[in-house]
């Protein structure tokens, strides 16, 4: 394993107000790698994720993505916030799901995939359509390009949400809780994607509760607690043999 | 014990099911009678009548000036809509831009134009020669470029124009920044995610989401600005009611020419408020599963 790392996170603070949420965070995500973030409600697992493009300010610490500092600018010893436009262009190369979807409920499925490749990527509107008729068939949903989001179930919603995502051709995927709220029947096909993805090697970093999935598909499962890495390993260690206490407990309670 | 599990057979001789009677209500058929009854005497008191001059309304409802005054009406209401929901617009992303100077100053915008009457504020647009006798555009405390006498530059009808569009500003301001807020934030943070840009997100994704909730509110502003203008025949700008009250004080057919204002009046507002029904159905796309059929091919389909 001498993958480059892709994404590197060191001494992350944020804090909502004075609630620290937090609390010096440090990771890393080597290329072409799926990491799974487990932790109990409020441990700052989706802050996490969405500070990594910057849809949060962060307090202190350092974010790189590729190499790149994600929403600041090093002088003389400081971080300078980015002015939007170079925020926009470094958010266009990271793809992000959500738990609810956040599709774009007056525009068709199609044109919700193709709407960023032709605003912000500047691709032609031909190049655009066929571009997403094959995210769309990808993600097993060719022939709902004219539907709306509200007449797909959720987890055929969600599978366009990663297919909008992946329209932008990013380097990174995050996915926030994507199962989180969908039907017990419905979460499988959502994660057959995510997983297929992985295979096809694309870098991720997946909140999620699905322990089974972090199990099978992820290659370093990291364990957050009160805004802390308690401890981070193989799935084949961390949940089965996690070190620490409060890994086992969380474990417990929800295997 | 012999308690059988066993589930009774259903009986092979199935009895017709009984019919069902619904609820008899003798009183809607009362109150519904009662109800026509009195609208019948109100139609034939308004027929017979002899005061109301309908073969005077019916000479003046398409006479010229009246037609014209209709026009003035139509292209007033037209400006004062495109020009006053620009402005509006505008001063609701002022409103929600996050700096304290501007939210300041939209904030105090619509808090001056609502406070002061449309009629007042038309007078003192009016008169605005007596508080400034010459406009000037040049430097602040320096020279000017072009300076111009406001009598000459503003007239009854530019004064209408400016009065009338900016107390609909102050009034659209509220409506497009109420349709902005009742979009979901998760829509601006997926669109901020795939690295769109603040304006193309407001553009593409928040006013055609906030479209829903801003045109019924718009289309009850667009029929009180309608009808707004009629304010305007005090400055002697010829609108659809000044036209006829030109007519009336020359031949003191009163009540028929205000009658013919009035059928006037209610046929635009008709008008808009169909045209209204068919845009609010456009920006339903997604809303619901599927759209509700137009009155149009409500009634096809019943004829089938």
């Amino acid at each position: 394993m001498s993958a480059a790392t892709l994404v590197r996170i060191s001494d992350l603070h944020k804090s909502y107000g004075t609630t620290p949420v937090l609390r010096g965070v440090d990771l890393q995500v080597r290329q072409g790698e799926v990491t799974c973030v487990i932790g109990p409600s409020g441990s700052g697992k989706s802050t996490l994720l969405r500070c990594v493009n910057h849809l949060e300010k962060i307090n202190a610490g350092e974010i790189e993505v590729d190499g790149e500092l994600i929403g600041y600018r090093r002088h003389k010893g400081r971080l300078h916030e980015l002015k939007d436009r170079a925020i926009t262009r470094q958010r266009a190369t990271i793809g992000m799901v959500f738990q609810n979807f956040n599709l774009f409920p007056h525009l068709t499925v199609l044109e919700n995939v193709v709407e960023a490749p032709i605003g912000v990527r500047g691709l032609g509107r031909a190049a655009a359509v066929a571009l997403g008729e094959e995210l769309i068939a990808r993600v097993g949903l060719a022939g709902r390009e004219d539907s709306y989001p509200r007449q797909l179930s959720g987890g055929q919603q969600q599978r366009i949400a990663i297919a909008r995502a992946l329209a932008m051709e990013p380097k990174l995927m995050l996915f926030d809780e994507p199962t989180s709220a969908l039907d017990p029947e419905l979460v499988g096909e959502v994660l057959a994607v995510i997983a297929d993805l992985a295979e096809a090697g694309m870098t991720m970093v997946v909140v999620t509760h699905e322990m089974a999935f972090a199990r099978q598909v992820a290659d370093t499962v990291v364990f957050l607690d009160e805004g802390q890495v308690v401890e981070s390993g193989p799935p084949g260690e961390l949940l089965v043999n996690p070190r620490h206490a409060r890994t086992r407990e969380f474990l417990a309670r929800v295997l | 014990m012999s308690v059988s599990t066993d589930l009774q057979p259903p009986s092979t001789a199935r009895t017709a099911p009984a019919e069902v009677v619904p609820l008899r209500r003798p009183g809607r058929w009362i109150s519904a009678v009662v109800v026509l009854v009195m609208l019948a005497a109100a139609l034939r008191s308004v027929v017979t009548n002899e005061a109301f001059q309908w073969s005077v309304v019916a000479e003046y409802f398409t006479a010229d000036v009246v037609l014209r005054g209709l026009g003035l009406t139509l292209w007033l209401t037209a400006l004062t809509l495109v020009l006053g929901f620009a402005l509006g617009t505008l001063l609701a992303v002022l409103r929600l831009s996050g700096n304290p100077v501007l939210v300041s100053v939209s904030w105090g915008y619509v808090w001056i134009f609502r406070s002061v009457p449309l009629l007042v504020q038309l007078l003192f647009w009016f008169n605005i020669g007596a508080l400034y006798p010459r406009l000037s555009f040049g430097i602040p405390f320096g020279p000017d470029f072009v300076s111009l006498s406001s009598i000459n530059l503003i007239g009854p009808t530019a004064a209408v124009i400016i009065g009338l569009t900016l107390h609909e500003a102050a009034y659209a301001a509220e409506i497009v920044r109420g349709g902005v807020l009742s979009v979901e934030q998760g829509q601006v943070e997926a669109a901020l995610a795939l690295g769109m840009g603040r304006g193309r997100i407001l553009r593409r994704i928040v006013l055609p989401q906030a479209m829903r909730s801003i045109i019924p509110a718009a289309g009850n502003s667009l029929i009180g600005t309608l009808k707004g203008t009629s304010i305007v025949s005090v400055l002697a700008v010829q609108d659809l009611l000044f036209s006829v009250q030109l007519i009336y004080n020359r031949n003191y057919l009163i009540i028929p020419l205000l009658l013919v204002a009035t059928i006037w009046y209610v046929v635009v507002t008709s008008v808009l408020s169909v045209g209204q029904y068919y845009v609010e159905r456009y920006y339903a796309r997604g809303a619901a599963r599927a759209l509700p059929p137009t009155p149009w091919q409500r009634l096809k389909g019943r004829l089938r």
